[in-house]
């Protein structure tokens, strides 16, 4: 890796013909679009389809107002569910596939990524035709409720009242689901990469030394696949905070997060300075968050 | 030594992982306060034997006894066994006497007596003073002692050492072949290692395990092992050897004859017990054959009448000589077409010239020199 480095460092003229292409695409159409949108964040309407960038703080202090703060904050509560609920069930997840057999570890991460094959509209579709009030999910719990309805009778017993459909979609549940499901790659993927690195041997040390599963998992197993973890967290976390699509599809009206707020103001209200305003808002909060794990991350380094 | 009982008694341990078999019908009794090695090439099954006694793989078949206690079902975590890997597997995020209080803490001793001993194994391996060092800021020597101390102070009945020597550089390697043996010397504790390098086996061991196909080849003792292998493979495998086969001629008490196509009649010293007119084995090592100018041999030999004339001698060509330093080694073509390869020690700094390529010798070795192998 080193001595990677010191060849970029020593030919810069090839280096810089390779990185320059890259380079001048990224700022062509991701940084100078994130400018000018940036610019429009101190602009105001000044005709149906015009803005006047005049430095205004105005849209900044609507942001901040509690209606805006209050979805501005839910939607973080929401994606750090997300992430806490992807944790939990990825954790296991990636262990297994770490721990499984040479043959079937292809195999089991072929069936991680496979949903990135589909088209995330048509995955937010099906989700939703699953959890219909005439849906699998709905017609399983029926047959369910029916079959303990039956065995009441069976000893005896009144039988139960007849099955009415669970609501499942159009509420927080329904998106904090649909964002589970499409974020749970994101976390098997860098926590696999970590728990792969680890050395097995280590684990064993540990066994070998007295500890028990638990211990080994939470003293030896956890604190070295740290970073995995923290870069699964932030890897989830940054596009659930900023999900659209999932609480517009499968939300109902009090399920709303920040993007669509953003989007309603981009197209609707025709406000496209405030909404420059609040997308801005959430791209300082991502800021934040990546500069915390840095931050992390360095005292980390220096600690060893 | 004194305890005649052995800490580990392996009974009739096979291990297949699907279709291959790894280890098969192994019976081994290791005895307490042995350095004992299990000895054998990559593949042969000698570190899954050691990691059935450390408990990370469970025999397919038969018992594993430790210390009177059958422990073929007991999770390695609750036996009385500690192990050095060949990773070593220092914990990367602990500092060097965390690391070595991780099995004290598990087992609940108090933070006093914890800190003592902790203290006295860094000691012993010669770390005092690396408490707080992180294992990123060590060499691999130096982690590797934080494994034995690891391991040394839970004080084990058996300490497990999977390759300890392969990640060494040489020099280290031999010094670490004295500071292992002077260290189960203090500590008393039994060793079973497992190696791949016949040196190391040869220099630390007390017995030694030849492990081939994972059925055990031959158990004996370091120069038992050198000078009477039990068979082909052995003699082989430990050191370097010349293989001859031929058929028995004389087998008696006190003397025994095979001849030999590729080196002649072969005359021992001693029976073989083997039937007569069989197909034998004759191994012959390098530095027991003398090496003559033609002509000057027959002088020698006959000073040394220890085989009827016409036994023990051969000729042939040197086609290929490697100067080591301290030896010689010299590859000869027989007159039979088959090669030798012949040692000598340079016992003169002038001696190398002696001999040269093409150069026509003659050689002969001592009626107790050659082994007669019957598999």
């Amino acid at each position: 890796m080193a001595g990677g480095l010191q060849d970029w460092k020593q030919h810069k003229r090839p280096f810089a013909a390779i990185a320059g292409a890259p380079l001048f695409w990224l700022l062509l159409f991701f940084l100078i679009p994130m400018a000018i949108v940036w610019l429009y964040s101190f602009g105001e309407n000044a005709g149906p389809a015009d803005i006047a960038i005049s430095g205004t703080l105005e849209n900044y202090k609507r942001a901040t107002e509690w209606l805006y703060l209050s979805i501005f904050l839910k939607s973080l509560a929401v994606a750090a569910l997300v992430t806490l609920i992807c944790l939990i069930i990825g954790f296991p997840v990636a262990m297994a596939i770490t721990f499984a057999s040479a043959k079937w570890r292809p195999w089991l991460l072929l069936g991680i990524m496979l949903p990135f094959w589909t088209n995330l509209l048509i995955r937010t579709y099906a989700l939703m035709m699953l959890m219909g009030t005439n849906g699998y999910a709905n017609k399983g719990l029926g047959a369910l409720w029916e079959g303990a309805s039956w065995l009441r009778t069976l000893v005896g017993m009144q039988p139960l009242e007849a099955w009415t459909p669970v609501q499942l979609l159009y509420n927080n549940f329904a998106v904090v689901l649909g964002l589970v499901y499409v974020h749970l790659p994101f976390m098997v993927l860098p926590l696999y990469a970590a728990l792969d690195r680890l050395d097995k041997s280590l684990i064993e040390a540990s066994l070998d030394l007295g500890a028990g599963h638990l211990r080994t998992l939470m003293k030896i197993v956890v604190p070295l696949a740290g970073p995995g973890i923290l870069a699964g967290v932030m890897i989830t976390l940054i596009p659930a905070l900023g999900a659209y699509l999932t609480p517009d599809l499968m939300g109902g009206t009090e399920s709303q997060m920040i993007a669509n707020v953003i989007e309603r103001q981009f197209k609707r209200a025709n406000d496209w300075p405030f909404g420059a305003a609040l997308s801005f808002l959430l791209i300082y909060a991502m800021f934040v968050l990546i500069a915390l794990q840095s931050m992390r991350r360095d005292k980390g380094r220096e600690a060893h | 030594m004194s305890d005649p009982q052995p800490i580990i008694q392996i009974r009739n341990v096979s291990k297949r992982f699907g279709k291959v078999t790894a280890v098969d019908n192994v019976n081994l009794d290791i005895m307490a306060g042995e350095f004992f090695v299990l000895l054998g090439p990559s593949g042969c099954g000698k570190t899954t034997l050691l990691r059935m006694i450390a408990g990370f793989e469970l025999p397919t078949e038969g018992q594993i006894i430790i210390d009177g206690v059958d422990v073929s079902d007991v999770p390695p975590n609750k036996r009385p066994v500690n192990m050095v890997f060949q990773s070593y597997a220092v914990f990367p995020h602990m500092s060097v006497a965390d690391n070595v209080a991780y099995g004290l803490k598990i087992r609940g001793v108090g933070r006093g007596e914890r800190e003592e001993r902790v203290r006295e194994a860094l000691e012993l391996v010669k770390l005092g003073g690396f408490e707080d060092r992180m294992p990123d800021q060590m060499s691999g020597g130096q982690r590797q002692r934080v494994a034995l101390a690891r391991s040394l102070v839970m004080r084990p009945k058996v300490l497990l050492l999977d390759e300890p020597l392969s990640a060494l550089d040489a020099k280290l390697r031999a010094q670490m072949q004295f500071e292992l043996s002077d260290l189960q010397d203090q500590v008393g504790i039994t060793f079973v290692t497992v190696t791949h390098d016949q040196d190391e086996a040869l220099s630390m061991a007390s017995r030694i395990a030849v492990i081939n196909k994972g059925e055990v080849a031959q158990l004996a003792g370091p120069s038992d092992l050198y000078e009477f292998p039990a068979n082909r493979f052995v003699a082989d495998f430990v050191g370097s050897v010349n293989i001859f086969e031929g058929k028995l001629t004389l087998d008696e008490p006190d003397k025994a004859a095979v001849d030999c196509p590729g080196i002649g009649k072969v005359y021992l010293n001693h029976g073989v017990t083997g039937p007569h007119g069989a197909d034998v084995w004759v191994a012959l090592r390098p530095e027991k054959i003398y090496l003559h100018v033609p002509g000057e041999g027959k002088a020698v030999r006959a000073a040394a009448q220890d085989a009827p004339d016409g036994h023990n001698f051969a000729r042939g060509v040197i086609k290929g000589m490697s100067y080591l330093g301290d030896i010689t080694l010299y590859e000869i073509k027989l007159d039979s077409g088959e090669m030798i390869r012949v040692s000598r020690p340079n016992l003169s700094r002038h001696d190398q010239e002696d001999f040269t390529w093409d150069d026509r010798v003659s050689m002969h070795w001592r009626a107790d020199s050659p082994v007669v192998l019957l598999s």
